[in-house]
């Protein structure tokens, strides 16, 4: 046994090594890639690895090894499981016979999120349990036991955790990790593996007839607990019930909720001996709908009455405002500031040297009244060059701009994707912009990497998760085996090319690609690639600013004069838009 | 109930807020106390305003309130204004003696204030020590090493033994810069103490 100061995502991954562990697969997506980068880059692996296309292929994939009976982890954020859900609603009727534990990571406050959706609805929806830590010990611990959940009741579990886990640190007591091999064998069970609905009317029966017991099992396990301390409860889920113990007043009743579904009988009994409750949780009402059935006359507090928000996530502070609103007296409180005002924001920019910025421009300078339908990537940052239009989920910008092309709008319509994007979800919607006539350029920036989860490799690398050289997968041949018939390919720092491509796609019909390509600028610089910096020259600079507006990090004023900052990774673009050829490569003294 | 020294860092992503966090977590650790952080990840990283929170002795949540952080530790100037207000009253700061201006503010032409503006709008209700933690690193061998830097200025403030921090220093930064770091540790400690003594900037 051993204390560490980790990650909430690398306690997770402890703790699914002390499990032990099989059979590991997943998409990346923020707050959950760390997991599977972890137990990817350990040395010794006695447990097969993959970084999955998307995050259904993921859950099938990872399904059929516990249906081979092995312990079977799969990882991703929220809205991946809406592209997963398929899959899941139905695996819940199969069971499994390994355990398998799908963990989705939710994102209250949307920090690098298109939404602020609950996982926990979808565990209820399916009826399978869901685990849902309030502390990183606590998510250590519940990794580590989900799959023996997962086993004792056939049964795949959701692994709940949300950014202020995942991304948070503290000390926490790990130990040994097991190793226990396990071969897969598949045994033939047509009643249980083929869902005709003859099978499948017995196995949704079976399916609920397990829930009394989980709902036993759970409280069992001590994951829902509950202190008697007067007439007053605090009950409080996930990380805010951390939030909540910090300041709770010691004559107030406190009930910690970690883990769904709830048994009614037991929270019915705790309710109904206090004459006001508060349910404090992020996001969806979930603790707050269960804790209202069995209520009675008492009253209760939360989201539904306006003391508790639905949006966004909690803190210490939001929640001793919250108990203040209700009449409790939180142990703690907090001064009321001003923090200083009209002061420049810095939010994230695309990089220096960053190939998507050359293309955004490029798209602004050929399709003046352009429609950019974008996609979900470090691209997205595009909207501050006003490149991007539109982005609600992953391979939509393909969709979203067939679909405006066939409304009759008239406007020229422009999409960028992404290549993991577009392998995710993507292609079909290409096909289908091709088989039904659509009239829209398609530009892959394809940078060979999935750049914004942290630089996760995938089928165009050219490498496995684990480093294994592969065939990297040619977007060329995708795209006209979908049929089609224009495919250019480009270098994004060639400013003439790329907009010679643009301008020849805008006079041709049907559905156009354009792939422009170089490696993301991080890994570039990783790999040792230097290509020597810009400089400009005062003297013939004529403070046009054209430069500056093309928006790189490494172009700053200097008074008037444009000057290169040593964030500069040598691209030469900006070289190529100064219209007096004041920029050029730095000349070494 | 035990109270929390309660430590924010801010930059901007890249300047090594994380593993300024793990060197305090792991600081923490080699004295036995418990401790609690949380910082940015993700695409929010590039080039845009970063925090980090940490939490010594901490035993609940990871997230630092504003008006309550014992010592802010800032990499910039404009970062140090702009979470000021989560400063406690009497709490210290740290701040590295630089700004980098967004790359925004030039795109739009619109103005970033100056380090006088910034160091007048902080005010002198707080103890503030800048410390030019850019010429510090490269004193030590890297620009790389203002964390450390900042670590060692700032340690004077902190309820842990320089001894631990250093400690942690070397556990933590790749083995071939541990020099380096053990050197911008140093540099940054003394210049914390120039700070102490009433030096304003070091």
């Amino acid at each position: 046994m051993t204390t560490q100061y980790l990650l909430g995502n690398e306690a997770i991954a402890r703790g699914c090594l002390e499990s032990p562990l099989h059979f590991v697969t997943g998409y990346p997506g923020t707050p959950s890639s760390e997991v599977i980068d972890i137990l990817r880059s350990l040395p010794e692996r006695d447990y097969y690895i993959e970084w999955s296309v998307n995050e259904k292929v993921a859950l099938e994939n990872a399904l059929a090894a516990a249906w081979c009976g092995q312990r079977a982890l799969c990882t991703m954020k929220h809205v991946g499981l809406n592209v997963a859900a398929d899959p899941l609603m139905t695996s819940a009727y199969t069971g499994v016979t390994g355990g398998l534990v799908i963990m989705s990571a939710d994102d209250p406050f949307a920090h690098s999120s298109q939404n602020e959706q609950d996982s926990r609805c979808y565990a209820l929806f399916a009826r399978i349990p869901c685990l849902d830590p309030a502390t990183i010990q606590e998510a250590h611990d519940m990794a580590r036991d989900a799959f023996s959940l997962s086993e004792e009741f056939s049964i795949p579990v959701i692994f709940r955790p949300t950014t202020r886990i995942c991304h948070s640190k503290g000390d926490t007591i790990l130990g040994e990790r097991v190793i226990s091999p396990r071969k897969g064998e598949f045994h033939k069970n047509p009643q249980q593996y083929v869902v005709i609905p003859a099978h499948t009317r017995v196995l949704h029966k079976k399916l609920n007839q397990k829930q009394p017991l989980i709902k036993k099992a759970l409280l069992a396990k001590g994951y829902n607990q509950a202190r008697e301390r007067g007439r007053v409860a605090v009950v409080a889920s996930g990380i805010a019930a951390s939030y909540v113990q910090e300041i709770l007043p010691p004559d107030i009743s406190f009930m910690k909720i970690g883990a769904y579904p709830i048994d009614e009988e037991w929270l019915g009994e705790f309710i109904r001996k206090h004459e006001r409750v508060l349910v404090i949780e992020e996001l969806h009402p979930v603790v707050e709908e269960a804790v209202r059935q069995v209520a009675g006359c008492v009253p209760v507090h939360g989201k539904k009455d306006g003391m508790v928000p639905y949006e966004g996530e909690l803190s210490t502070m939001a929640v001793a405002g919250i108990m203040q609103k209700c009449g409790i007296t939180p142990a703690r409180s907090f001064p009321e500031t001003v923090p200083a005002g009209d002061l420049p924001g810095r939010p994230p920019i695309l990089c220096a040297g960053c190939m998507h910025r050359p293309v955004f421009y490029s798209m602004r300078k050929v399709f003046k009244d352009g429609i950019f339908p974008s996609d979900i990537g470090c691209y997205t940052l595009g909207l501050q060059l006003g490149a991007v239009d539109t982005t609600i989920c992953m391979g939509a910008s393909i969709t979203i701009a067939s679909g405006i092309s066939h409304s009759g709008e008239e406007h020229e319509v422009v999409a960028t994707i992404g290549d993991s994007t577009f392998l995710h979800a993507g292609i079909p919607g290409l096909l289908n912009a091709v088989y039904n006539g659509a009239r829209m350029i398609l530009i892959i920036l394809d940078n060979r990497i999935t750049a914004m989860t942290g630089h996760q490799p995938n089928p165009t690398t050219g490498e496995t998760a684990c480093g294994i050289a592969t065939p990297p997968v040619s977007l060329e041949a995708l795209c006209r085996a979908c049929g089609v018939a224009h495919v250019e390919t480009v270098d994004p720092y060639d400013l003439t090319s790329l907009q010679a491509a643009l301008k020849e796609a805008r006079e041709r019909l049907g559905v156009k690609v354009i792939i422009a390509r170089q490696p993301c600028v991080i890994i570039a610089r990783r790999a040792g690639i230097r290509r020597g910096r810009f400089q400009v020259d005062p003297d013939t600079c004529t403070e046009c600013g054209l430069c500056i507006k093309f928006g790189c990090p490494a172009l700053e004023k200097a008074g008037e004069k444009a000057y290169i900052n040593d964030l500069c990774s040598g691209c030469g673009v900006c070289a190529q838009i100064c219209p007096s050829g004041a920029i050029g490569k730095e000349v070494k003294r | 109930m035990s109270r929390s020294y309660d430590i924010l860092m801010v930059g901007i992503g890249g300047q090594g807020i994380i593993l300024a966090s793990n060197i305090l977590g792991e600081a923490s650790l080699i004295e036995g106390r418990s401790i609690r952080g949380a910082e940015t990840h993700g695409m929010a990283q590039r080039g845009g305003s970063v925090e980090g929170h940490i939490r010594i002795d901490g035993k609940y949540g990871p997230l630092i309130a504003p008006g309550t952080a014992d010592l802010i530790i800032a990499f910039d100037m404009l970062e140090a204004l702009r979470y000021a207000h989560y400063l406690a009253p009497g709490g210290n700061m740290v701040i590295n003696s630089h700004v980098v201006i967004p790359t925004s503010v030039f795109m739009q032409g619109a103005t970033a204030p100056s380090k006088e503006e910034i160091l007048a709008r902080l005010g002198s209700g707080r103890t503030i020590c800048l410390i030019d933690a850019d010429h510090l690193a490269e004193e030590a061998g890297s620009l790389l090493a203002q964390n450390v830097v900042m670590i060692g200025a700032a340690s004077w403030s902190m309820p842990i033994a320089a001894e631990s921090l250093s400690g942690a220093v070397g556990r933590l930064v790749p083995k071939k810069t541990i020099e380096i770091n053990r050197k911008a540790f140093e540099l940054g400690r003394a210049a914390g103490k120039r700070c102490k003594e009433g030096s304003k900037e070091t």
